[in-house]
């Protein structure tokens, strides 16, 4: 009994929340509904919060925003406060207060309670200005939990204007409607939820064309079954089609990592024939060289931090292709024609570099925070793709054409091609083999430095970065085939989206070595990877 | 087809030596470990037998690593696999040998029974059989390898291709082994054992009977390694090292060569691993991480490529400053390591062994073991010739006509 009443003064609550939405109301807000807050039964809170609903203002959904996070807090006399971070605000006035000592308490709510505000809070955005909130709450209430909405729902049907905020509040109402005692109406709710993108509304239309034990169907009416059947496929469809785009998708934002890892070992390792186990630790420099830059913006110019991402990029770049000519200059340039020791050799530079960043630095992971234009996603239905993987996946393709630049528009680029194909020849001809060696070098490390800008946006920063990137980025190496760019390039999106294909059915580690397996195989085939140098400098 | 002079294993004063060594550490020490009364002067401590047997069984594995880097020129960085491969196949067995002395007092291992499983694994069949057990310490590092093997050097992986696909190929086993779900105990691994063939395995005669048998399989190593490297199987895969394509031209099977001296390596550290758990105590899938492998070569590198003996001596010089410094200066066994990584391949490419060398003048006439490494002792040397393909190509020649003039080895 007492659920009913409470549902029907819910549904006079929520037709005046219509009108109130064309009326400007009196305040709503007031002493009499703080005092009843303050009272410890919840029947008389879920009465007071009606009573705040009905005429909304100013501060109604800040009042609720509050209640829900448990910041406000009532005296009992009548007055209220909400206690955020900024400061306290008297709840009747919105306007700056102290807390009176003792503290009040705090206003307790339960479940119950809780879905109650929730709906309240989407109702009451359904008639904000605003499109964005608008169209959020009408996603927000697609479930179609609360059957007492549906007035709110049709009357803001009637109001709104914007035909995608249209679309959305009448799936939600259509996700109601399908509950509906009148088979009319059900089978016009059924023939709307086709256009839904929501895993509950599968679910829900599943059930409707089930076969009960007993012979009889789960919905009655055969025309509303028939229906029903035609928006489960469409809709499961729509479902199947977004995971299958997000699997790619990840697979992509993989992949772009992968192959800006990759790209500086391809050349140092096309030109020179050695495998730079550092390289590893050439990202975990650039990861390292974007905090300090942080840190910097943050001390000297907090203002402007949003953009410190974009200037870490030539500070990683300088600092790890310094620190790759030294390696090169010190060790690597003794142990030309000598590639098994040069992979030791380089193995012990990063144990050092991982050593030396550890007492720099200290043991644990960096904080790193993504800057706002960063945060977020771009949504497409059900699917969410976040900012920072899409600026990766164009920053890795920036990056390649500006590598395809440099090999192939300069005079730098040349001389590492000429290198690559024919060294003696090159040397004969004037090319400073010396000096390209070294340049080449700086380069593959300055683009791991960019790499590590990049992945210290998606990942952890810690000194043992680069050790989980170096196989992987060999193994693209390898796939692609040496000295060739896009072969990387393919190496590494292929390895990227086979990974994330591969992995719901397999889990993440199984999927590893079958990817492993599936190479070693496909070097059988072709044992200089993907895009062979063709010619005699394959085989010395 | 090669026709070298039929060498002896050793001369006369290095079997003595080789005998008193292996009377030392395989017999003396146990003896007096299990004999002697606890507090006596000479009596070694567990800590030292512990210790010593531990850098017994990484030699083991060095010896294996010397055969197919220093001998065939494969750099594998996946011996600790096969290492770990072999103790987990004794661990299974001495998990057994716990009975219901576990926590949970169940017929299970103590991590079943936490995972709530009900029967052993397949794999864990007949573990309870020690004949069983010595079986696998052999056939699934062999058996792993040699797949593994055929189908890389058929398709003539090698030289850094082959290292990185070996480095891979370890850390997708280590992964899987950190799974619980593949019933090797997760990321404990095995530990807790109580009894090896119903002997209590805290006992001192048990441990100095597991130190000699590690001394046997040592010297047997040793000598068998020694043997096959003076045979024309040995000059063969020098051949290979210094110049495959011409080994093959000249008729011989590389592969067949390769992938019996990779399996024998493979087989070689699977018994040092098994010989190594009951020691120590434990095996987790950290043994076998890239960083574990990639450290086997730097104790062959240290010691001195292509010698059999130098890998033996680097696996304890190394080990034994590992041991040190992570007690005195944990923060610096990085710096130390890397630059020994370092230092040892720009300065000393043919390892300690190469000092006593030049202390001794007349000891390359008397047939010393060591590699002639032509431009890699002085650093300016090399870089003179940066050239990676002439010089390859011009070290080959060399090579081939020091196959053809008689037992001296040479690499590029």
């Amino acid at each position: 009994m007492i659920r009913y009443s409470w549902r029907r003064a819910w549904r006079a609550a929520c037709a005046t929340v219509l009108l109130a939405a064309f009326t400007l109301p009196a305040a709503a807000v007031d002493a009499d509904a703080l005092r009843k807050l303050a009272s410890d039964d919840f029947d008389d809170k879920a009465a007071a919060i009606e009573s705040i609903v009905a005429k909304p203002d100013g501060m109604t959904l800040p009042l609720l925003k509050a209640l829900q996070d448990g910041m406000l807090r009532v005296d009992g006399q009548g007055a209220g406060w909400i206690k955020s971070e900024a400061g306290v605000v008297d709840a009747l006035t919105g306007k700056p207060a102290e807390l009176p000592s003792p503290e009040p308490d705090e206003v307790t709510i339960n479940n119950n309670l809780r879905g109650q505000i929730d709906a309240a809070m989407a109702a009451l955005k359904l008639f904000a200005p605003e499109r964005g909130l608008r169209l959020a709450a009408a996603r927000s209430l697609q479930g179609g939990e609360d059957d007492a909405l549906r007035d709110t729902l049709a009357g803001a049907l009637d109001k709104e204007s914007d035909a995608d905020v249209k679309a959305a509040i009448a799936l939600a109402l259509a996700a109601i409607d399908v509950r509906a005692e009148d088979p009319k109406r059900r089978l016009d709710a059924v023939q709307g939820l086709a256009a839904s993108d929501r895993a509950e509304m599968r679910t829900l239309l599943a059930s409707m064309v089930e076969q009960r034990p007993d012979g009889s169907w789960a919905e009655s009416d055969d025309a509303v079954r028939t229906a029903a059947r035609a928006s489960l496929s469409e809709v499961s469809g729509r479902l199947v089609r977004a995971e299958w785009f997000g699997r790619i998708f990840a697979g992509l934002s993989l992949g772009s990592i992968l192959m800006l890892a990759a790209i500086g070992l391809a050349i140092t390792y096309g030109l020179l024939g050695v495998i730079n186990m550092a390289h590893g630790e050439m990202i975990m420099i650039g990861a390292y060289a974007t905090y300090a830059t942080q840190s910097v913006f943050r001390a000297v110019m907090p203002d402007a931090i949003a953009w410190y991402p974009v200037a870490a990029l030539p500070v990683a770049f300088v600092v790890a292709a310094s620190v790759g000519i030294v390696i090169e200059r010190t060790v690597i340039r003794w142990l030309y024609g000598r590639p098994l020791e040069t992979l030791l050799a380089t193995w012990g530079v990063s144990l050092i570099l991982i050593q030396t960043v550890r007492q720099i630095f200290g043991p644990q992971n960096v904080e790193i925070e993504n800057p706002a234009w960063l945060s977020g996603g771009v949504q497409f239905g059900s699917l969410v793709l976040p900012y920072n993987r899409i600026v990766i996946i164009v920053f890795a393709l920036a990056v390649l054409g500006a590598v395809a630049l440099v090999l192939n528009r300069t005079r730098l680029g040349l001389f590492v091609r000429g290198v690559t194909q024919n060294r003696p020849m090159a040397s004969a001809v004037g090319v400073p083999t010396d000096r390209v060696d070294m340049m080449a070098f700086g380069l593959g490390s300055g683009i791991a430095g960019l790499a590590g800008v990049a992945l210290s946006q998606v990942g952890n920063v810690g000194p043992e970065l680069g050790q989980s990137y170096i196989i992987d980025s060999f193994i693209v190496v390898v796939l692609g085939g040496v000295g060739q760019l896009l072969g990387t390039v393919v190496a590494g999106f292929g390895l990227g989206v086979a990974n994330k294909l591969l992995e719901p059915w397999l889990g993440a580690v199984i999927a590893k070595i079958l990817i492993l397996a599936l190479i070693i195989a496909f070097i059988q085939k072709r044992p200089s990877g993907l895009f062979a140098l063709k010619g005699r400098a394959v085989e010395s | 087809m090669l026709t070298a002079p039929r060498r002896s294993l050793f001369t006369p004063v290095q079997w003595v030596i080789l005998g008193l060594a292996f009377i030392f550490v395989g017999v003396a020490v146990p003896l007096a470990h299990a004999w002697l009364p606890a507090d006596h002067v000479l009596r070694p401590s567990t800590y030292t037998m512990t210790l010593s047997g531990k850098f017994m069984c990484y030699a083991m594995v060095a010896v294996a690593m010397d055969l197919i880097w220093g001998f065939t020129g494969i750099l594998s960085l996946g011996q600790s696999l096969f290492f770990a491969l072999g103790g987990y196949a004794f661990g299974m067995y001495l998990m057994r040998g716990i009975g219901r002395e576990g926590q949970y007092q169940s017929e299970l291992p103590d991590f079943m029974v936490f995972l709530d499983w009900k029967t052993l694994p397949w794999a864990w069949w007949n573990s309870d059989s020690f004949l069983w057990t010595m079986f696998l310490v052999v056939a699934v590092p062999g058996a792993l390898a040699f797949v593994f093997g055929f189908f890389a050097f058929r398709s003539r992986i090698k030289g850094v291709y082959f290292s990185i696909i070996t480095q891979a190929l370890t850390f997708a086993f280590m992964l899987l082994f950190f799974r619980n779900e593949t019933g090797f105990g997760g990321n404990n691994g095995f530990t807790d054992f109580k009894t090896i063939l119903g002997y209590r395995i805290t006992d001192p005669s048990t441990k100095a009977a597991l130190m000699a048998a590690t001394a046997v399989g040592l010297f047997g190593t040793f000598v068998l390694a020694r043997w096959l490297v003076t045979r024309k199987f040995g000059r063969v895969l020098q051949a290979i090292r210094d110049a495959e394509s011409r080994a093959r031209f000249c008729g011989y099977d590389t592969l067949g060569y390769k992938l019996g001296i990779w399996t024998l390596a493979a087989v070689i550290s699977g018994v040092a691993g098994a010989l190594y758990v009951p020691q120590v105590g434990i095996i987790n899938p950290s043994e076998m991480s890239p960083a574990n492998s990639i450290e086997v070569a730097i104790w062959t590198a240290v010691g001195g490529r292509g010698t059999l003996i130098g890998p033996i001596i680097g696996a304890f010089l190394v080990n034994g400053a590992k041991s040190w410094f992570t007690q005195a200066f944990p923060e610096y066994w990085l710096f130390f390591l890397g630059l020994l990584f370092v230092l040892v391949t720009l300065f000393l490419p043919r390892g300690v062994i190469a000092l006593f060398d030049r202390l001794r003048p007349g000891a390359k006439a008397s047939g010393g073991e060591a590699p002639q490494a032509p431009a890699a002792a002085a650093p300016a040397a090399s870089a003179a010739s940066a050239e990676p393909a002439a010089s390859a190509a011009s070290a080959a020649s060399a090579a081939s006509a020091r196959i053809a003039a008689g037992p001296t080895e040479g690499r590029a």
